[in-house]
């Protein structure tokens, strides 16, 4: 018998802009407005400073650990910015700052976050968004969940959910591609390839050759797309959310970028990254090459970078200003948001707190312990 | 009113809570067309359709993960997860995702969840189909657990569950799926979460217990004399717990038996026993004894009748308290 192909395909890969910021006219075409590719350049830029802030911030004691989107900022202003703002879901990891960003937090949440106050972590009223997600790979599956109850009730709104190249090693990404795929959901899953998990990089996070065929065996379209390259990251998640509104299910986009800094502030990637390899990746930064496609068509100089880095800068002050005089919150606060009633053995433990550290309830406490009400 | 057995009773309450509110949505491994392994969905996917009663793929985590995704999106999902030993797979989306969201995000996101499990030990299953994993859920912050006894309480405490505003375990005792009827209302109605319930009043020794062993401890108070009264409780809810319930009954009675299925270390008893020791301390006549399954793996079927705590353990316990 001659011998039959079951199955056959290929991964595409999409750039529209190349390394030296020289755009393809006939791919790009009415792809995107001199005013939005401004825009974007300057919430880019603006993000890129808050990134270095909150990094000198971590250093000089007034913040926990925070993890710098430094390199990335194409692939989540790009995926955002194809996002309709209140309609559309963004599902983050931790490092998609600019997205959310771009989609109405303000920015002094996250700040809020990482000193250590879940108040960071309580989305405004009216925005369509998770907070940002530590444990990896988890909340791919809330993403589709949330895309799968758009579904039922037939609201057109799209989940975009931003995971690493290490969470695709995870279970649970593979378990929400297959439920995405299988029930036809409306979401897009963007792989930020960013080359290394902390200190894993990418050949050892698996054999694939890419990212994007992984969402093969899920039955969904997939691309690779130069994740330093705004228009093509916009051009890919447009495209894809087009597809999840007119009900043809989920889309993977595989985001080739660089994380610049190191994992977090708790980590040193010069302990297992060459010097080589980043100043190559240097070389391709999102936003040198945006700004070299700006000038060249004559939007930008040497002033305006100026004027730009200097609101950048009294922007991000005005964050960091709002984020430290926030009140502390109270000591209760620990307690009342367990459940929406708090049961009266918690009420007790609470009370607790209050007046003793005995870790009982206060009328079981006996002699001068019970004197010691606040 | 009909005469309905538990199983009856949950379908029912499904179905009058779906057709209430068309959040609800019934979704597991072979819910739809099957009915479930234990037919409990029977007839509710030909009645409210593919969209509402979904047959998904076979991912425990996936199962719960998008579930809680649903509840965040304002859906009300009622996964079932066809035995407790599949939880496992499951366990980090309910313990560090639908427990932690309310709180993590100041409530701004909730996760109105109810995770439908059979429970425990007593139907010839095959392994892991026969564990009782009420501790470990209870341990974790964030997450009710409860467990009804009798198809009345199923459907009162389900309607409670579905309406709570927070991820709730729903564990169903599948001993007695099929075992007891009893009449159970059209109306709609809730049993509280959080309530226990006095099965008979009695002044000599408390016991309390929850789920198919309610059956096995009111089978010890038959073979009890008849002037030995026992008051027994119905725990309902395992988190939050009645303490005030236990406490009154104890303050009167001096004793205290607690019987579970679940292995004795660090199981509910260790709890209730400090709880108490704690609150009726002057109380107590006889210290409080455990009957409970062991720290073993639970036997496979031809043994596991000695593992269960079954009435003649029961009634040794009571009387060894009364004896103390």
């Amino acid at each position: 018998m001659p011998k039959k192909v079951a199955y056959k395909t290929q991964i595409d890969y999409l750039q529209l802009m190349d390394e030296n910021g020289k755009l393809d006219a006939r791919l790009a075409k009415d792809l995107l407005g001199d005013e939005e590719v401004q825009q974007m350049y300057e919430h880019m830029t603006v993000c890129r400073r808050y990134d270095e802030v909150a990094f000198r911030l971590q250093r000089s004691g007034r913040m926990g650990t925070f993890p710098q989107n430094k390199g990335q900022e194409a692939a989540a202003i790009g995926s955002g910015h194809a996002a309709r703002k209140g309609v559309d879901w963004l599902v983050p990891a931790y490092r998609e700052n600019a997205a959310l960003f771009m989609h109405g937090l303000p920015m002094h949440y996250v700040l809020v976050y990482w000193m250590g106050d879940e108040r960071g972590s309580q989305i405004p009223d009216g925005l369509k968004m998770l907070p940002l997600s530590v444990p990896i790979g988890t909340h791919m599956l809330h993403a589709v969940g949330i895309a799968w109850a758009n579904k039922i009730r037939g609201d057109d709104g799209v989940v975009l959910t931003y995971f690493g190249d290490g969470a695709t090693s995870e279970g649970d990404f593979h378990e929400a591609a297959n439920f995405a795929g299988a029930l036809q959901v409306p979401c897009v899953f963007i792989c930020q390839n960013n080359q290394w998990a902390i200190s894993v990089p990418r050949d050892r996070q698996t054999a694939s050759e890419t990212f994007a065929q992984k969402a093969l065996g899920y039955g969904m379209p997939t691309i690779q797309v130069d994740g330093n390259d705004v228009f093509a990251m916009y051009k890919a998640t447009r495209d894809a959310i087009e597809r999840a509104r007119e009900g043809d299910g989920p889309s993977f986009i595989e985001a080739v970028t660089y994380r610049l800094a190191d994992h977090t502030t708790a980590d040193d990637a010069s302990r297992y990254r060459d010097e080589d390899e980043l100043d190559a990746w240097k070389a391709k930064d999102p936003l040198i090459r945006l700004r070299k496609y700006l000038e060249a068509k004559g939007l930008w100089d040497e002033d305006k970078q100026e004027a730009l880095e200097a609101r950048a800068k009294a922007i991000v002050q005005e964050v960091v200003k709002t984020a430290e005089e926030i009140p502390a919150p109270e000591v209760d606060d620990i307690f009342d948001y367990t459940f929406a009633e708090l049961p009266e053995s918690l009420k007790a433990q609470r009370s607790t707190m209050r007046t003793t550290s005995l870790g009982q309830d206060p009328s079981q406490v006996g002699g001068a312990a019970a004197q010691t009400v606040r | 009113m009909a005469e309905l057995n538990l199983v009856q009773s949950i379908n029912l309450a499904l179905a009058q809570e779906m057709e209430r509110d068309d959040r609800v949505v019934v979704l597991g491994e072979d819910v739809g067309l099957n009915g479930g392994v234990f037919r409990v969905t029977e007839g509710l996917q030909k009645r409210f359709g593919e969209d509402r009663v979904v047959d998904t793929p076979l991912a425990e985590s996936g199962i719960i993960g998008t579930s809680i995704g649903l509840a965040m999106n304002d859906m009300r999902p009622v996964p079932e997860i066809q035995f407790e030993g599949f939880l496992g797979p499951a366990y980090d989306q309910l313990v560090h995702h639908a427990g932690r969201m309310r709180n993590r995000t100041r409530g701004a996101v909730t996760v109105p969840l109810t995770v439908r499990v059979p429970v425990g030990g007593g139907i010839h299953a095959p392994e892991l189909h026969s564990d009782s994993p009420e501790a470990i859920y209870s341990h974790h912050v964030g997450i009710k657990v409860v467990m009804p006894s009798t198809p009345y309480d199923a459907k009162g405490l389900l309607l409670a569950a579905i309406r709570d505003p927070d991820p709730v375990l729903y564990f169903e005792p599948k001993r007695v799926y099929r075992s007891y009827k009893e009449h159970v209302p059209e109306d709609d109605y809730e049993v509280p979460i959080g309530e226990a319930k006095i099965l008979s009043e009695g002044n000599d020794v408390t016991v309390v217990t929850w789920g198919a062993t309610v059956f096995q401890a009111l089978a010890a108070l038959d073979e009890l004399p008849e002037d030995v009264s026992v008051e027994l409780i119905d725990l309902r809810t395992i988190y939050p717990m009645d303490e005030d319930a236990i406490v009154e009954s104890v303050q009167k009675t001096g004793r205290c038996v607690v019987v579970h299925e679940a292995a004795r270390t660090a199981g509910m008893g260790a709890e209730i026993a400090t709880i108490v020791q704690e609150k009726c301390f002057l109380n107590l006549e006889a210290p409080v004894q455990r009957v409970t399954g062991f720290d073993v793996v639970m036997p496979y079927y031809k043994l596991e009748n000695h593992y269960l705590p079954e009435a003649p353990r029961i009634k040794e316990a009571i009387e060894q308290v009364l004896a103390y």
